[in-house]
């Protein structure tokens, strides 16, 4: 009949398809499962970064990122954004060490492979020791958890008041296991009724000094008696008030994104030094396929930096 | 970097992380002089500083996709099948953003209504609920 004749000729035709051998797209099976793993793991950060957005963008204030952002090691002054910068200069270079590292495979040059990948894995644990430096001074130093934030905005202008100026208001100076700070007459000795003269983290104190609506402020967060040192100040109509925190998600958001980022720096760089000594030992030379291995993680390190990319862009940058 | 001589590629590598080190540089001094750091008094609004941050960090994830992860020398279609998906993001973006604004926009009415619950009592609040239901919450 026709439709045998027709049927048998597709089968014909199709043989060297189902036959084997042929790579879809010209991409080995290894190659293209790689690129859909970071096209599923991009709809992760992306999913986390949109979650950031919406929740920024339905808050009324939002802590200022080159106000938050603005420590570097060995300097007690304010640089905003610079350790940021650096970071991503890391990353980005090494990027480019892993092209290279690549590219000498595409030569099969084994030693140039390895010395390659070698300059990656430095660069990539000189990132995590930044991240983990950055974690550092926001936990120990600012006091940010994933529930506590204490960098936020002014909502209306004022003064910050002194000791004396507290008394004069009425409120009572105690001093109690090395912290002091003022309550009112009457209220309960509970945190929410501590009023602190604000001091910054070189000692300085900030009384006298006035603000605007909109100016960030940091509640000083002393590392010795672990209390949110909440300044008092007197706004423009009179009434005394404290500093209050500033939006909770901050301080989650953050320490997630950037921690699942950093997971995904600390799993690269162990998957590289795994590959770096296969290289080094002659297995991907013995494999005689252009070190395709070291192509593919090259792949997930530049997704790495690409994602370093956009959270850089939309939590030290917008 | 297919198709070209090993000395080409090396580079191409190496201007590539010029490229990618200049405009990262860019981005941070527009952050800084749009948030009046650099000069004294003067700063950028958002709707000048953001396209130009965002526009410039497209372009990054464009260089690094198509030329370290090699994309621009790949097959079409595998290039399709994982840079097409990725569009449905411009929805996610746009949507969340609108959701975002409309909790912020509830936030603002859940104040105002304690405000009015402080100031003059139960019954007010009460009043202003119902016309909310009849307008269809219409927020303005």
């Amino acid at each position: 009949m026709a439709t045998d004749t027709v049927v048998q000729q597709d089968v014909q035709k199709d043989e060297s398809a189902w036959s084997g051998g042929k790579q879809p797209f010209k991409a080995s099976y290894g190659k293209l499962m790689m690129w859909y793993f970071l096209l599923s793991d991009a709809f992760t950060f992306a999913a986390f970064l949109i979650a950031y957005g919406a929740l920024r963008f339905s808050m009324p204030t939002w802590p200022v990122p080159d106000f938050v952002f603005a420590k570097i090691p060995f300097y007690s002054g304010e640089a905003p954004l610079i350790f940021v910068t650096f970071m991503t200069f890391v990353l980005i270079v090494s990027s480019v060490t892993m092209v290279r590292a690549v590219q000498e495979g595409h030569q099969g040059n084994q030693k140039g492979v390895v010395k390659w990948m070698v300059w990656t894995i430095i660069g990539g644990s000189i990132f995590l020791g930044s991240q983990a430096w950055e974690w550092n001074t926001l936990i120990s130093g600012e006091g940010v958890t994933v529930t506590k934030n204490p960098f936020s905005n002014h909502e209306e202008s004022g003064t910050y008041l002194s000791a004396n100026d507290l008394k004069k208001e009425g409120y009572n100076e105690v001093t109690k296991d090395g912290a002091t700070y003022y309550l009112a007459t009457d209220a309960a000795d509970i945190p929410e009724n501590r009023f602190f003269v604000k001091y910054d983290h070189n000692g300085e104190s900030y009384a006298g000094k006035s603000f605007e609506a909109d100016d960030p402020y940091l509640i000083t967060y002393s590392h010795g008696t672990e209390l949110y040192e909440a300044g008092a100040y007197k706004t423009a109509g009179g009434e005394v008030k404290k500093e209050g925190y500033g939006p909770k998600a901050f301080g989650a958001l953050f320490f997630f994104i950037t921690g699942f980022h950093g997971f995904h720096v600390l799993s690269g760089v162990v998957f590289l030094i795994i590959i770096t000594m296969n290289v080094a030992s002659g297995l991907y030379h013995n494999r005689g396929n252009n070190y395709e291995m070291v192509e593919k993680m090259g792949l997930y390190w530049h997704f790495v930096d690409l994602v370093w990319v956009f959270v850089f862009l939309v939590f030290y940058l917008l | 970097m297919a198709g070209l001589s090993y000395e080409e590629g090396k580079k191409q590598a190496y201007r590539g992380f010029v490229l990618l080190g200049i405009i990262t540089i860019v981005e941070v001094i527009v952050a800084l002089i749009g948030n009046g750091h650099v000069i004294e008094g003067f700063s950028l609004p958002k709707y000048v500083m953001y396209p130009i941050m965002i526009a410039m960090s497209l372009y990054k994830a464009y260089f690094i996709v198509n030329e370290f992860m090699h994309m621009k020398y790949e097959v079409k279609g595998l290039a399709m099948s994982v840079l097409l998906p990725t569009l449905l993001l411009v929805w996610a973006i746009i949507a969340f953003l609108q959701e975002g604004n409309s909790w912020g926009q509830r936030r603002e009415l859940i104040k105002d209504k304690n405000a009015i619950d402080v100031k003059e009592g139960q019954q007010t609040s009460d009043i202003l609920k119902f016309e909310e239901l009849e307008s269809g919450f219409r927020l303005s």
